[in-house]
Order: structure tokens, then C-alpha cells, then sequence
């Protein structure tokens, strides 16, 4: 299987302590990987890496379609297909979904004029397929406000997707939302999936991962605990090594 | 019950009024904002109808209203963007200021009148530059500012007013001004010209559609690359441009500037934003509702001396118009909610 993305030896220290400690990491290029670790476990200060955010120490390396990248900046992150789907922050609510859809990226001409009837007719394609939005009721005119968690979250992916990310990061996707509206989150996770393309999933809920992730990387203070394929363990099974993971710090 | 999965299932009895009842609740704002307007035209064609089924009270409307009408457009920019400026009233004298200076050195109308614009749109930058680089909310900045640039004000000219009967001679006094066919104001027609201005750039422009996605959720906005400090810069630039062409225009109608000019435009440049629509959270508000709202501000005013009661009471009823403005948004907002 060919990478998306690799990360080879990452350690992050701020002053004193070791937030992340030789860790490799990779992510085919069309693989949902589940990322699973207590509060402190690294989750968050490993995706700022891949985002841009963060630099590694010395040493770490980082290689993105099979190439070395140095000095990744969000901007350059983004340029590269590396897109995150942030909970809450993710839309504006009193907007139309066609303006969160486009949001920072709108259609326009050379002045700056907006092009509304490619941006509406765009998001009513958007709707049909990606968003499995059909009544009559939702248009690209609807005020995402009124829309649940799931459907938000579904927004957020969907723009993604449509701006052709490579690998989207769901942060804690599920976060709040109900049981109906995380199964129509994850229905938007396995979509990602069936599009061709990558996903990191961050939860704590291992409920929530395991159905969707392909492979699950279980880190533990700051360090990967282990990983394996989904089809290697059962369900009942992942949870029990998990406490294991807690008591020990390994997977095995 | 379990909550709906699809929003076919909860939108099914809107659904069924289909594209008129979406319509009509898409510009719910606007109709409401005309009803109002209707609503206290009415009243006063009750309660003095020799004045207002006379031409001479709409003339006055359009000649008086664009003094603030034309700051109060582009501040919803800012007021959209989650931002206020509280300090246009004394960018318009500093402005103002700036066409004294050039004037009296120069003595030239046209260099007098372009300083006057940059000095507002200079005032502007700073506004916005202080919120966004530094990080002062608005609200204290440009109260800090408001004093700063009357002070200027009164320090540069000594307090001391200029006549404008020289203006009289250029062809700007007819152009901002005049009475277009002897009867429509031309201040009046330079307000639509803002108002069509400034609703295409906030409609029909990324950065008007930047404008909007900063006030709602500045966060997403910034994660999703929209430059989010820039946006906020160039509104407070454009309400310090609008200031201080008001500023002319005011005291070009007097034929008269005075140092202490903007005093009393804060209250209903303000309460035409708020009366409009424009939410005090930001996110949300039309250059529609606050053109609509100046003019029942307006007409408030002649309405109280036309019906008996004294200016006194003008300060009064602005603000409660502000106050029950903003909460009746407030308490819509939330019961959407």
C-alpha cells in the first residue's frame, strides 16, 4: 500500500517535558486510521505536526506523498491536501450552506465578484451526492444553524472533500452529538473512505472508531503503545488490551 | 423521541409552503423593518396629517437623513463584523479639520476636500489597526480615539469654526449638496449611491462575504484562510471614509464648520444600524435595513417637534429604540435557537 503520509522517529519537547517521544507514524493513501489515547497521550500534539502547527525536534522526519517535507507550515499542510475538521469551530452558523461550504474559498472573478449561481449550483451537487441532502425543504440557501451535529460535522467533511484534500483529520468528530446524529457522522467518516481518500480519526470513544477505521493507533504517554489492523482483534478484545494499555503502557 | 435524523423530517410542514414561505422568511429582516416604517408613517399621518401629507417634510427627510444615513451604511459593515466604532462622530470633524488646514494654506476646494477624505480614512486604518494588532476591543478603542481625534480637532483649529461660503463656487457644492431639479437634495442621491455601493461589495463580493463569516465564527473563519485582521482593517477604514465625506457634506450644507461638528450624529447613526437588523453579536445584518432605519430615525425626529413635543425628547426615544432593538434581536435570536 502506498503512504499518503510518514512519519518517522517525531519527538516534541516543550521545555521540559516530552510531549511525544520517538514516535513513527504513517497513513495510507486510503486508510482511515483511528487514533486512540487518554487525555496527554500525544493525540493532539501529533496532528499539530502533520497540520504544520507544531515543528518535531531534530531528528524527526517527515515524508508526505513519499517525499521529504522540511519545515511544513499550516499553509503549506493545506497546499499539500492535509485538512482538519474541527468540532465546534468548523462553521458560521448564521450563514447559508453555501457559504460555509465555500467559506475563505469562494468562487469569484478576477475583481473579486462572487459567482452565486456556480457556488449555489455547486452545493446543490454537493447536497445530492456527498450530503445525501434531498428533500426540498434543505437548499444551498438553508441557514446551517438549523442543521443537527451530524449534519454540521457532514458540512465540515463534505467541504473537505470538495476541495480535494488528500487526508482529512477529524478531531473528536462525535463530540456532543447524539446517537442518530454520530451515526450519520460516521456515515460521512466512511464516505472519506469511499471517495479514495485518507482520514485520521481522533476519539476517545473507541465505540466510535472501531467501525470506521481501517488500522488503530493507540498511543500512551507520548509514545505509540501499538497498533493493528482492525480485522486482527475483535472489538471486545481491542477494550481489553486498552486496559492493559492504561495499567502497563503496551498493547501487548 | 428520538431527534430526526434528516432535516426532511423536520422540515417537512415548512416544506410544504415551499419556495414563497422560504422566501418570505429569507428576507423576513427587510419586510419587517418596512413594516415598522409603514407602521410609524402611519402614526404620524394620524397624529399630524397637515405636516406629513405635505411635500416639504420628505424634502427635509432627504436632505437632513444622509448626514448620518451615510455613516450608518457602511458602519454595519463593522457592526457585522462583531466590531463597533463609537468614534466616527469626531473623525468627521477631524476630517473636516484636515480641509481646514489645506484650505487656508492651499486655498483649494478640490485639495481641501481630498485631504479631508484621506485624514478620515487614515483615522479609520488606525481604529482598525489598534483592535486588530493590539487587541483592544472596539468598543474601548474607539472611545479612546473619539476623544484623541476631537482633541486634535480642538488643538489644530483653537476652536475656532470656518466659513465655507468659498466652496459655494466649485462645482462639489452643487454635486454633494444641491437640489437636483431644484427639489431632491444631492446628499440624498449620494446616499443610495453609498447604500448600492456598499450592498454590492457585502453581497456580491468575497470581501463582503468575508465580512459576514469574521463576525459569525471568527475562529472558522481564520482556520479556513480568510484574512480575518485585513477584513476588519478596511471595514473601519471605509466608516472613517464615510465620516468624513458626511462631515463635508454637513458642513458644506450649513456653509459652516464647526469644531464640536459630529456631536450629536452618535445616538442615531447607531440606533439606524441597530433598528436595521444588524445583529449587536455580529454575523448577521443588510445595508437594506439600515438605509430603511435611518429614515424612520429621521423621521422620528421631525416627527416629535411635528407632533408637540419638544427635541428634549429625541435622546429619550433613541435609546429605547436602540435598547428594545437589540433585545427583541436578542430574544429572536435565541427562541431560533
Amino acid at each position: 500500500m502506498s503512504h499518503f503520509l510518514q512519519l518517522k522517529n517525531a519527538s516534541m519537547t516543550f521545555g521540559e517535558v516530552a510531549a511525544l517521544r520517538g514516535v513513527d507514524f504513517e497513513v495510507g493513501s486510503n486508510e482511515i486510521v483511528g487514533l486512540l489515547g487518554d487525555n496527554g497521550a500525544g493525540k493532539s500534539t501529533l496532528v499539530k505536526i502533520i497540520t504544520g502547527y507544531h515543528h518535531p525536534d531534530p531528528g524527526g522526519e517527515l515524508y508526505i506523498k513519499g517525499e521529504r517535507v522540511e519545515h511544513l507550515t499550516v499553509a503549506k499542510a493545506r497546499d499539500l491536501g492535509i485538512e482538519v475538521v474541527y468540532q465546534e469551530r468548523a462553521l458560521a452558523d448564521k450563514q447559508s450552506l453555501w457559504r460555509n461550504i465555500f467559506m475563505g474559498r469562494e468562487l469569484a472573478n478576477r475583481w473579486g465578484r462572487l459567482d452565486l449561481r456556480g457556488m449555489r449550483a455547486e452545493t446543490q451537487k454537493l447536497m445530492n451526492t456527498l450530503m445525501g441532502f434531498t428533500s426540498s425543504a434543505v437548499t444551498p440557501e438553508s441557514v446551517v444553524k438549523t442543521f443537527s451535529g451530524g449534519e454540521r460535522q457532514g458540512v465540515a467533511i463534505t467541504r473537505a472533500l470538495y476541495f480535494k484534500a488528500e487526508l482529512i483529520i477529524l478531531d473528536e468528530p462525535t463530540m456532543g452529538l447524539s446517537l442518530s446524529e454520530t451515526k450519520k457522522c460516521l456515515e460521512f467518516v466512511a464516505g472519506i473512505k469511499s471517495a479514495g481518500k485518507a482520514a485520521i480519526f481522533i476519539d476517545h470513544n473507541i465505540f466510535h472508531v472501531y467501525p470506521v477505521a481501517d488500522r488503530i493507533v493507540v498511543l500512551d504517554r507520548g509514545a505509540v503503545a501499538g497498533q493493528f489492523m482492525k480485522d486482527e482483534l475483535s472489538l471486545q478484545e481491542l477494550i481489553d488490551r486498552l486496559y492493559l494499555v492504561a495499567q502497563t503502557g503496551q498493547l501487548k | 423521541m428520538d431527534r430526526p435524523l434528516s432535516p426532511t423530517a423536520s422540515r417537512g410542514t415548512f416544506g410544504a409552503r415551499g419556495a414563497f414561505g422560504r422566501q418570505l422568511r429569507k428576507y423576513s429582516l427587510q419586510l419587517g423593518i418596512v413594516g415598522v416604517a409603514v407602521f410609524i408613517w402611519l402614526l404620524f399621518l394620524i397624529g399630524s396629517p397637515r405636516t406629513f401629507l405635505a411635500g416639504d417634510i420628505y424634502v427635509a427627510f432627504m436632505s437632513t437623513t444622509p448626514f448620518f444615513a451615510l455613516m450608518a451604511i457602511p458602519l454595519t459593515l463593522v457592526i457585522i463584523t462583531g466590531e463597533i466604532d463609537l468614534s466616527f462622530p469626531s473623525i468627521m470633524a477631524f476630517g473636516m479639520t484636515a480641509f481646514d488646514v489645506v484650505f487656508v494654506t492651499t486655498k483649494s476646494v478640490w485639495l481641501g476636500f481630498i485631504a479631508c477624505l484621506l485624514a478620515g480614512v487614515l483615522a479609520g486604518l488606525l481604529n482598525g489597526i489598534i483592535v486588530v494588532k493590539i487587541g483592544i476591543p472596539s468598543l474601548v478603542a474607539t472611545i479612546g480615539t473619539q476623544f484623541f481625534w476631537r482633541g486634535a480637532v480642538m488643538v489644530v483649529t483653537n476652536g475656532q469654526g470656518l466659513g465655507m461660503t468659498p466652496v459655494r463656487k466649485t462645482i462639489l457644492y452643487p454635486a454633494l449638496v444641491g437640489r437636483i431639479g431644484g427639489l431632491v437634495p444631492a446628499q440624498f442621491v449620494w446616499t443610495i449611491v453609498f447604500a448600492i455601493v456598499v450592498w454590492f461589495f457585502l453581497n456580491r463580493h468575497r470581501f463582503g462575504a468575508h465580512v459576514y463569516l469574521t463576525g459569525d465564527n471568527v475562529e472558522s473563519a481564520r482556520l479556513m484562510g480568510v484574512n480575518v485582521h485585513r477584513t476588519k482593517v478596511i471595514t473601519f477604514a471605509i466608516v472613517g471614509f464615510a465620516a468624513a465625506f458626511a462631515g463635508y457634506v454637513v458642513s458644506e450644507e450649513v456653509l459652516f464648520f464647526w469644531p464640536t461638528l459630529g456631536e450629536g450624529y452618535m445616538l442615531n447613526t447607531l440606533a439606524s444600524v441597530f433598528l436595521g437588523g444588524t445583529s449587536v453579536f455580529g454575523g448577521s445584518g443588510t445595508v437594506f435595513g439600515t438605509f430603511v432605519a435611518s429614515f424612520i430615525i429621521g423621521a422620528i425626529n421631525a416627527g416629535i417637534v411635528a407632533a408637540g413635543l419638544t427635541g428634549f425628547w429625541t435622546s429619550l426615544i433613541y435609546g429605547l429604540i436602540i435598547v428594545s432593538s437589540v433585545s427583541l434581536q436578542a430574544l429572536v435570536s435565541r427562541r431560533i435557537r
